[in-house]
Parts: C-alpha cells; sequence; structure tokens
C-alpha cells in the first residue's frame, strides 16, 4: 500500500514536470498583455494577431505540402522496400540495407541535415549556382529521414503475415501481383498507416533537418526558430498552442486507429 | 488401367549448395491417393511445391496432360494446395475464403454460391459462411482450407502435412474424414506427411523418400511386407535388421542360425539384410529356440509387451503377449514367412539394431538408431 | 522461389536502394570531401587541425551529455518500472502521458522553459509573491542540463519500459521464493535483466544530448559543439565538415561500444 501511494506521487511529479511547461505556455497564449511572466487578463488578441500573419499562414501551408508530399512518398517508397526486405534471402544483403536504413536514426539529426546539406551545395556549385536550397531539397531531405520509419512499422507486420498467404492466392487463381494486393496488402495495412502518420507527424515537427536542408522555402518550425531567436513574445506561445492541440489531435487519432484496426483482428481470434 | 495425370521425370533441384532432390521419377494417376512419406528434409514438400508450381526444377521435366509445364506459374496451373498452416485469408471469413479462387475466375454470383454452399456441406461446415476464420479450431480451419483448394475443380489436391498442427485425436478423425472426402470428390490427392501409420491407412500408394532421392513406390502393405531397403523397413514401422547370408535359396543364415525363409534368386552366399518385423517373433523356451537370449529390458504396452533382447550381442525388439522378467533366458522361434530378405543398400547396418533404443514411432522427425551395427 | 518473382522483388526495391545510396550513403561521403578539403576545393588537413582548438568544447558537450543522460536515467527508471506493472489500460494512458511532449516540436518545448525560468518568468514572479528576491536561473549550467533532460527524458523511459514488460513476473517471485529480500531481487535479477533497456535508453539520450543545439543557447547563452557546428557550417563550410565528421565518428564509436554491452541490436526505433 505504501508503495503504491508512493509510486502514485512520483508518476504525479513525473507528469507535472513533463506538463507544467506546457500548460504555461498555453495559459499565457491568452494573456492580454505582452508579458509570459504575469497574468493579467484573458484575450484572444494573440491568435488573432497570429491569422493576421500572412507569413505564418504561408509557413503553415508550406508545412503541410511538405508534410504531405513527403509522408506520401515516403510510404510508397517505404512499404515498396519492406515487401523486398522481407523477401531478401541473402543474409548479408539484407542485413545491409537495415544498416543502411538504421543511420538516419542512429546518425544525429545535426549530422544528417549537414550531410546532405553539403550534398545539395555541391551539386549547386557544380551547376554554377550559389544555392540550390529550396523546396526540392527539403522535400527530398523530408523523405529520406521519413522512410526508415515507415520500412520499420511495415516490416514486423509482413513478418507476422504468414508466408503462405501470397502462394495460396496464387494457387488460387491470383498473378503475384493481384494476390499481394488481394490478400497480403490487407494484412500490412495498419503498418503502413501507422508508418505514414508517423512520417507525417514527423515531418510537419522537423527542424534540426530542415535547418540545413532548405533556405528560402520557411516551414513552421523554421519559421518559430526565427521568431525565438528574436524575443520572448506571447504570438509565439498562441501558435505553439495550436500545434500541441494538433499533435495532440494526430496522436490520437494515430492510436484511435491503431487500436481499432487492432481490435478488428482481435475480434478474430474471439 | 487410369490415367496418367501428372508425370516428374528425373526432377534435379538444388538450393544453394544443397542438393533437394537427386532425381525424383514419379508417375501420379488419376483419382489416386499418393503419399510421400519421409523424414524432414527429404525433399519431400519440394516435390509437392514443384508440381504446385512454387519452386521450378534445376534439370527434369513436369509433365501434365501430354505437354511440359516446368515454366507455368502456379495461377494457371490446375493443381490446388492445402499448407501446413492453412494459410487461410484472415481478412475474409469463412465464406469469402472458399469462394476466393471462383471470384478470380469472374464466376457469375449465383455459381460461386452454389458452389460454396456444395463445399461447405462436403467438409461439414454447413452454417459456419459466415464465421471469421480466426475464431474457427484447427480442425475447423483445415476444413476450410480443403473447401477453399477443392472450390475450383483442381485436378490434383497437393496437402503438406495438413494434419501437423492438429492434436493426435483430431488427427485421426481428419484422416478418414480426408478419404471420405477425396472418394465424394473423386479427384487426385497428393499428400505430404512424415507420419507412415498416417500414410499407410489413408493411401493408395506411398511414396517413401529420403535424402531427395525415391527409396521405394508401393502400396501400403507392399511398404510393409517387402520393404526394399533397411531405411523404409526401419522408417514404416518396427523392424529387426540383421545381416544374413543367403547359403542358398530360401534359406538364411542369421546369427549364427541357418532359417529357413520365401526369398530366392541370390547369389550363393550373398550378403543380404534380413527383416524381421518384432510381432512376427515367437518367444518360446530357450533350449526350444532356433536362437537363444536374454531380456535386457521390458515395457509394457497395454496390448502387449515390447521385449529387447540380446542375441549374441544384437538387440531384438519383440512384441509378445507373454510377460518375461529382465534378466530371464529366452529362446525366439521365426516362421519363414516372417523373414524379409533384402538387397544390401547404403542403408545396410544403419538401422534395425534395438541397442541404443527410444521410441522412434513417437518421434518420426528425429533418426535415434543411426548407430551403426555393432554385430558387422 | 521462381526467377520471376525474384526480379519483381529487386525491381521492388530498387528505388529504396537508389534513394538511401544518393540520399543517405552519398551525403556521408560529402562531409568526409569537405572535411579534407579547403575553399578551393584541394585536399588539405588544415580543416581537421583546427577541430583541435574545438577539443575544450567537445569535452564540455559530453560533460553536459552524460549529466543529462545520468538524470534521465535516475528519473526514468522508476516511471518506466511502474508504468511496467501497472494495469493494461492505465499502462497505455500513463506511457502516452509521457509519449506526448516528446512529439511537440523542439523549439517550443525549450521556448517554453525559457519563458519560465526568464527573471521575469513565472517562478520568479511567484516566488515574489511569496516574498524571496528573483533567483536568477536562466543562462545558467542548471538551466541547460534541464533543458537537455526535459527535451530527451521520453526516449529514455520508452526502452526501459520495453525491456521491463518482457520481464517474466515468476522470475521475480522466484527469486523471492529462493530468499531474496527486495533489494536482492532488484540487484540481482531485476537490474541486470533491463539492462539491454537501459543501454539503448542512454544511447537515445545522449546522442542527441551530444549533439543538441539551440537549447544550450537558448537556456544557457552558450554554445555546446552542436551549436558552434551549426554557425560554422555556414561561414566555414570545411571546419564545420571536419567537425561533423569528428561528432559522427565519436557518436556513432560511443553507440558501438554502448551495444557491447547488451546483445540486442536495434531498439534505437522509436
Amino acid at each position: 500500500m505504501k508503495l503504491k501511494t508512493t509510486s502514485k506521487i512520483y508518476t504525479s511529479l513525473i507528469l507535472f514536470f513533463l506538463y507544467a511547461p506546457i500548460a504555461v505556455l498555453i495559459f499565457f497564449s491568452f494573456n492580454s498583455s505582452k508579458s509570459t511572466g504575469v497574468f493579467t487578463g484573458f484575450s484572444l488578441k494573440w491568435y488573432g494577431e497570429l491569422f493576421k500573419n500572412a507569413d505564418i499562414i504561408e509557413a503553415l501551408k508550406r508545412t503541410l505540402i511538405v508534410a504531405s508530399l513527403s509522408s506520401a512518398f515516403a510510404t510508397i517508397i517505404g512499404t515498396a522496400a519492406a515487401v523486398g526486405i522481407d523477401k531478401m534471402t541473402k543474409k548479408w544483403v539484407k542485413s545491409a540495407t537495415l544498416t543502411v536504413t538504421n543511420v538516419p536514426l542512429m546518425n544525429p539529426d545535426i549530422v544528417t541535415g549537414i550531410s546532405m546539406m553539403l550534398m545539395f551545395v555541391f551539386v549547386g556549385r557544380m551547376f554554377g549556382q550559389k544555392s540550390i536550397l529550396g523546396f526540392n531539397t527539403l522535400l527530398i531531405s523530408h523523405i529520406t529521414f521519413n522512410i526508415p520509419y515507415v520500412i520499420l512499422s511495415v516490416l514486423p507486420k509482413l513478418k507476422q503475415t504468414d508466408k503462405h498467404l501470397s502462394e495460396a492466392a496464387q494457387d488460387l487463381g491470383c498473378t503475384p501481383v493481384a494476390a499481394f494486393f488481394k490478400v497480403v496488402f490487407p494484412s500490412i495495412l495498419p503498418g503502413i498507416v501507422t508508418g505514414m502518420m508517423m512520417a507525417f507527424t514527423l515531418s510537419l515537427d522537423d527542424f534540426i533537418i530542415s535547418n540545413f536542408t532548405t533556405d528560402t522555402y520557411q516551414t513552421l518550425p523554421i519559421y518559430i526558430y526565427s521568431m525565438t531567436k528574436k524575443n520572448v513574445s506571447p504570438d509565439i506561445n498562441a501558435l505553439s498552442t495550436i500545434i500541441f492541440f494538433t499533435i495532440l489531435f494526430l496522436l490520437v487519432l494515430i492510436n484511435v486507429t491503431q487500436s481499432r484496426m487492432e481490435s478488428k483482428t482481435k475480434k478474430l481470434d474471439l | 488401367m487410369q490415367n496418367k495425370l501428372v508425370s516428374l521425370q528425373n526432377i534435379r533441384v538444388k538450393f544453394d549448395d544443397d542438393e533437394i532432390l537427386k532425381g525424383i521419377n514419379l508417375d501420379i494417376y488419376d483419382k489416386e491417393f499418393v503419399t510421400l512419406l519421409g523424414p524432414s528434409g527429404c525433399g519431400k514438400t519440394t516435390t509437392l511445391r514443384i508440381i504446385g508450381g512454387f519452386v521450378t526444377p534445376d534439370s527434369g521435366k513436369v509433365i501434365y496432360g501430354g505437354a511440359e509445364i516446368n515454366d507455368v506459374p502456379p495461377h494457371k496451373r490446375p493443381f490446388n494446395t492445402v499448407f501446413q498452416k492453412y494459410a487461410l485469408f484472415p481478412h475474409l471469413n469463412v465464406y469469402e475464403n472458399i469462394a476466393f479462387g471462383l471470384r478470380i475466375k469472374k464466376l457469375p454470383e449465383k455459381q460461386i454460391k452454389a458452389k460454396v454452399t456444395e463445399m461447405l456441406e462436403l467438409v461439414s461446415l454447413k452454417g459456419f459462411a459466415k464465421r471469421n476464420v480466426n475464431s474457427l479450431s484447427g480442425g475447423q480451419q483445415q476444413r476450410v482450407a480443403i473447401a477453399r483448394a477443392l472450390a475450383i475443380d483442381p485436378k490434383v489436391l497437393l496437402l503438406d502435412e495438413p494434419l501437423g498442427a492438429l492434436d493426435l485425436k483430431l488427427r485421426k478423425d481428419m484422416q478418414i474424414e480426408l478419404k471420405k472426402i477425396q472418394q465424394q470428390a473423386g479427384i487426385t490427392f497428393l499428400y505430404v506427411t512424415h507420419d507412415q501409420e498416417e500414410a499407410l491407412s489413408m493411401s493408395d500408394k506411398v511414396v517413401v523418400m529420403d535424402n531427395g532421392i525415391i527409396q521405394q513406390i508401393g502400396t501400403p502393405q507392399d511398404i510393409y511386407n517387402e520393404p526394399k531397403n533397411a531405411f523404409v523397413a526401419d522408417f514404416i514401422g518396427e523392424s529387426n535388421i540383421l545381416d544374413a547370408v543367403m547359403k542358398e535359396d530360401y534359406i538364411a543364415s542369421l546369427s549364427g542360425y541357418d532359417f529357413k525363409c520365401l526369398d530366392g534368386g541370390y547369389a550363393k552366399n550373398e550378403l543380404v539384410d534380413a527383416v524381421i518385423r518384432p510381432e512376427d517373433v515367437d518367444v518360446v523356451p530357450a533350449e526350444k529356440g532356433m536362437l537363444a537370449g536374454v531380456v535386457t529390458s521390458v515395457v509394457f504396452k497395454g496390448v502387449y509387451f515390447e521385449i529387447i533382447i540380446d542375441i549374441n550381442g544384437f538387440k531384438w525388439m519383440i512384441q509378445t503377449t507373454d510377460y518375461q522378467p529382465i534378466g530371464a533366458m529366452i529362446g525366439i522361434s521365426i516362421e519363414p514367412d516372417a523373414i524379409h530378405i533384402m538387397k544390401k543398400s547404403v542403408y545396410s547396418g544403419v538401422y534395425g539394431d534395438y541397442s541404443s533404443f527410444s521410441d522412434e514411432v513417437d518421434n518420426p522427425e528425429v533418426e535415434t538408431s543411426n548407430e551403426v551395427n555393432t554385430n558387422l | 522461389m521462381t526467377k520471376k518473382s525474384s526480379f519483381l522483388q529487386k525491381l521492388i526495391v530498387a528505388p529504396y536502394m537508389v534513394w538511401a545510396a544518393a540520399f543517405i550513403i552519398v551525403p556521408m561521403f560529402f562531409v568526409a570531401y569537405y572535411a579534407f578539403t579547403d575553399r578551393n576545393g584541394n585536399f588539405s588537413l588544415s580543416g581537421f587541425i583546427a577541430t583541435k582548438n574545438y577539443i575544450p568544447l567537445f569535452i564540455q558537450s559530453i560533460w553536459y551529455g552524460l549529466l543529462a543522460t545520468v538524470i534521465c536515467l535516475l528519473l526514468a527508471y522508476p516511471i518506466a518500472f511502474i508504468i511496467s506493472r501497472a494495469k493494461p489500460t492505465t499502462q497505455k494512458v500513463l506511457l502516452m502521458l509521457v509519449m506526448i511532449p516528446m512529439w511537440m516540436n523542439l523549439l517550443i518545448r525549450t521556448y517554453a522553459w525559457m519563458t519560465i525560468l526568464q527573471d521575469t518568468g513565472i517562478i520568479n514572479h511567484i516566488l515574489k509573491l511569496l516574498g524571496f528576491g528573483p533567483v536568477h536561473m536562466i543562462n545558467t549550467p542548471g538551466a541547460v542540463i534541464l533543458g537537455l533532460v526535459y527535451n530527451f527524458f521520453p526516449y529514455m523511459v520508452l526502452p526501459i519500459y520495453t525491456v521491463l514488460l518482457k520481464l517474466d513476473g515468476t522470475l521475480i517471485e522466484a527469486a523471492q521464493d529462493l530468499g531474496s529480500g527486495t533489494t536482492r531481487v532488484f540487484t540481482k535479477v531485476i537490474l541486470p535483466l533491463s539492462l539491454p533497456g537501459i543501454v539503448s535508453g542512454i544511447t537515445m539520450v545522449f546522442v542527441p544530448s551530444v549533439s543538441s543545439f539551440y537549447i544550450a543557447n537558448k537556456l544557457g547563452g552558450i554554445s555546446l559543439i552542436g551549436d558552434r557546428i551549426e554557425e560554422l557550417i555556414r561561414t566555414n563550410i570545411n571546419l564545420g565538415a571536419a567537425l561533423s565528421l569528428v561528432l559522427m565518428v565519436l557518436i556513432l564509436v560511443s553507440i558501438s561500444v554502448m551495444n557491447k554491452f547488451t546483445d540486442e541490436d536495434g531498439g534505437i526505433l522509436v
């Protein structure tokens, strides 16, 4: 009993530590004055200012474009790759591919970002351009760091899938390609969806890599960076609040879809 | 007699550097129940997958309907497979699983429904159409897999150890059921198993394989009574396999005694293997026996006692209804028709001595008595 | 496998192979290329030689990283243990609560602490109301450590939790049955068995901590190696590349050293 109480207190303290800063942030986004230390009265004026700010709206649009495109590309390339990797018979080819896949996950983000930036700079100079950093390079970098997440969420689902399912479908008259889409695809779909949502969220959120791989094409995190560089101001709080709830919504969505898909398969087990 | 349906001609397959099949020749006839029997790794599943189209042989021919079909992909072959762990489609219910092949053929809905209903009846799963496949028991899933494969009227049904995942009781029931289904459907079954009992009780024809080579093809009775070599004799049932010398036709000398037997046509004094089944050995008083030895182990098996006796250093297994205590000196007597003579083969001396006996029948996967016969 | 399907499976991984080669492997070589050349593209060790001026900064960054990692471990282990022993539904909720802040943008999380720790922030405001003098917290080493711990804390909880969850409850009972006291059960059974999780947690916190940028800058008013690289890469590309290369090697070496402690590979993925 005593241990249980201690556990509860400890858990509460940790959660307080994790959420207090976010709560303070949200709290002061509704402050009527510029202070982020003294609450002078409730106001939505920072939100109003936010929506009037054309730069922010533009950055948001760009963030969504990059996140949608990069997660879509990463999902297609990554899913195809996972299917291929799963079927690899040569052990060393498989482990080499997986090691390369793990590189962006193990490497510090700053190194990943810089390595791509250096390549882009080099290629740019080769074509005599001062900088080719922009939308294209940003998209490439996002696809690159997203693919491993898709691969690593699809692979386990493929492993769980009975190897004979595809053969059974072919046996019953499907071509190999039709067999994949009719039989294998439905059973790895949860993994694909999770991977895609993770990729989308990571792309929305990324600052470190984007910081190196784009120049003029600013996404929201980069815009926030330039905002916080100057000073502390409640319009950042307002923006952060919106982002927090958006991320929260996405995460809940991922979880609900996941558990829904799981319960679907579980129902089958009953 | 019947029509030849599928022929394998000198099939060879290598995976990496492992030669899995070393020249397989096999004819399968219409409406036959053929079983490929052998220990794991003998190449029986590969043989099945070659016919199914999942493995392409490195050399040799697969013939169907008078034409070579080596390069015909699985989905264009009129053979269907029941996979080891059923491979039912988890996202489809029983009805849709069985209808899968029919839908690929784009048959009208009415026809599909009629066929699925017929199939459900055939495998005794009426009323299960809307059930999720994962909610079924192992035996029921098995039936769905069979119905799914039979629904599109294959010429041959390929079954890859379909009963392996079931418990003993269910397995026995399904054996009878499968035989019934085969007779009702009236098509050829090619059945892969490592369980000799299963093979003997269901098949019209048993193909015993080991090490990528067909050891013997024959009816269950042939295989049991007239094994071609020590491997077959040992793999099918229990056998005492001894070195023998054919003194002349119908006289085989083993363990120092000249036994009368029914085999002839061997050279004078040719070295051969002699098989004596444990149930064919009669226990008699020591002084009246053709051979005599000391009992080293007795195990009660219900209907009979399983006795191991040591005769001149060779451990015989005998099944008898008379209890004999350990240490007793007993004699044995063997009728001429209980002795089966085989030519020497690579398997001679590998099997048939019970000096390191552990229950082989229960573990057909594990080759236990690999010890070289000390009697040599 | 028939020959046809093996061709198909090669085709399906091909896009990823090409992508990974072009955007994961080749960029690594560009880091090396720029590290070993000078402004004019000629081979030069000058960038490398200059890195020795940054040895104290590397040591400082490693020190901060280690400190943050140790604090994370001490804070995270108990909470991971508590979560792993909770009821399944409680587990899900608690885990979710621990993970959510991780999905928030690093910039926003750091910015939140910045506003809180400021001399005019909410803590000092409350202290003032209670009659205590202002405490200077921003721009101290403590604030940097706090920022690192806060940002990377969930990375420590997750792998430890995963290992503890797999820990067989009967093992603990068996140890108790054999006469071990609570402390002994922990040191002799639970701790050794959770080592793989601890190791991967340490890696996952240490890597981003050492290579972090922005956090130390905003909360400590100092530059760690990450901050310095970020500045240099735009002004002195060769020196920046050389420092990145050193950082990358340092981190890959420490990861492989850490992995020596455990047989389990991977575990890097969130």
